[in-house]
């Protein structure tokens, strides 16, 4: 029997959303800095990027916290068992109508995919990301006032790292908008995402 | 009531302390006022040379001046002496030259070319009395012109063509008692007009300067700080703090804004790390030439023709003098946006008697890259033009420029190319062929004054753009905003294209089998 459970809790709905909002804001920022497009004017692009980048740093540091003293850290643990179900689900099963092959529970938010993606993300994306972002904001030195740091490091491989890092996220974002709308409803998930509450299938472990 | 007021006033805190977090208040600049204030109390003489006994009498000859100064002042003339003022070189350890002796005497310059044979004319600008020809006796500290440098009579004018003698209607009595610390004009008189004119040369040096508002330079202007030339440029034992590489070549003695203004000036550390890299003028001086034109281009090759038989000269609508029979064809420029080069303070010359090693030929050549720590974008004005050029020996020419007189192989007399390169050349001790062409030359002039109120100043667009920015044709290094990774590119826009051609596929499928799905429940319902 499906029952209304809480599922996503404040700080993580808080994280989530200002996470979105602060990448998205990013992304703007850093194709202007980037030369691709034109919002803010370089300048202030600059300066929103940077303000940005140090808020998003701190919400990584809060939500790292979080994921570790909650034990939610767990739920990233890709069970590969089931991995090539749940592909085979999204290329072939669901539009068949059957069931997804495993089932959202308190202790199982993710599916095997979206664990392994978010995995990825968090290991892969978000430290790429960062650690070239924090060589570029830390690149370019004062020589002359014994502030000489990381100039060894060519600028433009940091620079093209981190571009390659915001296609890549950018690509993330495109992707997991889209598969939000794979719920029971299309609108489910983010109406989950929003509230906290969704509808869940009894857990049977429990 | 509880469950809307809170969530409020959690976001009224929060946007109290954002605003807080990141509003930075203007704050005073306290390098700059303390600047201001040390520069705005001016030196006051100490003594009245209008009082001293020994300056009050005839003098017959200028040397007669210099003897009463040197009576007091016994050791200055030493230092002087010393000096490239006087010396017309510098010692200097030149890569690839080892210890090189150079300055006016052997290096050449892209206007009036070069002084060898043409001292008499040249030495106008010479610190000296009786620099007629190459072997003026630089021991005799009796020709010592401390007047021309020292004067504040206003008076004191060098001849033209006197080999450095001054002018002959100067009343030297009246000069020597008027001496003091150097002002604008004394070295305006030389650095505003070389090369034949008002701002012909440096194109950020000018008369305008005398009587500059904040607009054209922040330093001199009248309304503003009023700072003198000596200001900066001192001179310690007559050594002048300063270099400039039409002439010098090494990262020695050289002054820079940073001694005043440190490397920290903005009060916004974004600004601040670009000082590691970018010289202070590259921003602070977005044009030169604001007030009148300089030369940017000087055709030797076109020199020589005549009108009716005759020499003549030719002036542009606004009055700027485009062709002279005895000098070729000018361009001019006014608000010259400079062109942009990595320097490290060092640079080579182009010597008298060396081959031309390429074409166009640069006489000076900045030396830096972007690799390079100690270099940093400076903003130079490019002189182009041609020079008279020797095909059998591959060098440039030193012609004879100025005589007296016609028919003393001087080419502003005769206009006879051939004659004015062989009687240059002898004189320099080099071979003429007996063949001469011309070549395209290039001179390197870095752009130091004109600083422009930092409104004015450059904005970051002007360079971190993709295309036409100031910094466009300096391609050795990354620039944010201006370059990117082909390939990166491609392989980034190929993914978010993939991305989105996959969910729209994705989702048209869902679409249609949904609709079957539906279908087919409706038939198992009837």
């Amino acid at each position: 029997m499906a029952q209304l459970v809480y599922v996503y809790k404040q700080f993580e709905r808080f994280w989530h959303w200002s996470q979105a909002v602060l990448i998205l804001f990013l992304a703007l920022t850093g194709f202007e800095v980037h030369g691709s497009i034109y919002l803010f004017g370089f300048e202030k692009a600059v300066i929103y990027h940077r303000y940005a980048a140090w808020l998003l740093l701190g919400l990584i540091v809060f939500s790292i916290f979080w994921h570790i003293t909650t034990g939610e850290w767990r739920q990233y643990r890709p069970q590969l068992s089931k991995l090539q179900a749940q592909l085979r689900y999204y290329t072939y099963g669901m539009f068949k109508g059957e069931p997804h092959p495993t089932h959202k529970t308190l202790r199982n938010k993710l599916n095997p995919l979206q664990a392994l993606t978010y995995l990825g993300f968090k290991l892969l994306m978000a430290p790429l990301l960062v650690s070239t972002g924090l060589l570029y904001m830390f690149h370019r030195s004062i020589d002359a006032n014994d502030m000489v740091l990381i100039s060894e490091i060519p600028l433009e491989w940091v620079a093209w790292l981190h571009t390659l890092g915001a296609y890549l996220l950018l690509m993330f974002v495109i992707i997991h908008v889209y598969m939000t709308t794979t719920g029971a409803t299309p609108l489910a998930n983010i109406k989950a995402m929003l509230t906290g509450y969704e509808e869940l299938e009894e857990d049977k472990s429990e | 009531m509880k469950k809307i007021v809170l969530p409020i006033a959690l976001v009224l805190v929060l946007f109290v302390m954002a605003v807080h977090l990141f509003h930075r208040p203007p704050m005073p600049n306290l390098t700059q006022l303390q600047l201001q204030q040390t520069y705005s109390v001016k030196p006051i003489a100490s003594v009245d040379h209008t009082r001293f006994e020994e300056l009050q009498k005839e003098f017959a000859t200028p040397q007669e001046v210099t003897e009463a100064c040197i009576a007091c002042h016994n050791e200055r003339h030493k230092e002087v002496m010393a000096s490239n003022h006087w010396n017309w070189e510098r010692i200097s350890y030149v890569e690839g030259r080892g210890i090189e002796r150079m300055g006016k005497q052997n290096v050449l310059n892209n206007f009036c070319i070069g002084t060898n044979s043409n001292q008499q004319s040249c030495a106008r600008c010479h610190i000296g009395f009786g620099m007629s020809n190459n072997r003026f006796d630089f021991e005799n500290a009796r020709n010592v012109d401390c007047m021309v440098c020292h004067d504040h009579s206003e008076e004191y004018i060098k001849g033209a063509s006197t080999a450095g003698y001054p002018d002959r209607s100067v009343n030297l009595s009246r000069v020597a008692q008027s001496v003091g610390r150097p002002g604008n004009i004394n070295c305006g008189a030389c650095h505003f007009y070389g090369g034949g004119g008002n701002n012909v040369k440096h194109g950020d040096l000018e008369d305008a300067l005398l009587t500059a508002d904040r607009s054209v330079d922040v330093h001199m202007a009248a309304n503003g700080i009023n700072m003198t030339c000596v200001d900066c440029h001192t001179a310690e034992n007559h050594r002048m703090k300063g270099t400039l590489y039409s002439v010098s070549s090494t990262h020695v003695n050289r002054l820079s804004c940073e001694e005043c203004h440190t490397t920290t000036p903005h009060n916004d550390r974004m600004l601040d790390v670009h000082t590691g890299r970018i010289a202070c003028q590259t921003c602070h001086i977005p044009t030169y030439a604001k007030e009148n034109p300089t030369k940017m281009a000087w055709r030797w090759s076109e020199a020589g023709q005549l009108k009716d038989g005759q020499p003549f000269s030719e002036v542009d609508s606004m009055g700027r003098e485009i062709y002279l029979s005895i000098k070729g064809s000018f361009e001019w420029a006014t608000h010259v946006e400079p062109e942009y080069y990595w320097f490290n303070g060092h640079a080579t010359h182009y010597i008298l008697g060396d081959k031309v090693d390429s074409i166009p030929l640069q006489v000076n050549r900045l030396l830096g890259i972007a690799r390079d720590r100690e270099s940093k974008i400076i903003p130079v004005k490019v002189h182009r033009g041609d020079q008279i050029y020797d095909p059998n020996t591959e060098m440039l020419i030193q012609p004879k420029l100025w005589s007296e007189a016609k028919g003393d192989s001087a080419f502003w007399q005769d206009l006879d190319w051939d004659a004015a390169a062989a009687a240059g050349m002898q004189e320099a001790g080099l071979p003429y062929s007996g063949e001469y062409s011309f070549i395209p030359t290039e001179m390197y002039w870095p752009v130091n004054h004109m600083v422009a109120p930092k409104g004015e100043s450059l904005t970051c667009a002007e360079c971190h753009t993709r295309e036409g920015g100031r910094l466009a044709g300096l391609n050795d290094f990354y620039l944010p905003g201006r370059d990117k990774h082909a390939g990166i590119h491609v392989l980034g826009r190929l993914l978010l294209l993939g991305a989105i051609l996959g969910v729209l596929v994705h989702a048209l499928l869902r679409f249609v089998s949904a609709l079957r799905n539906n279908k087919m429940k409706s038939e198992d319902i009837q």
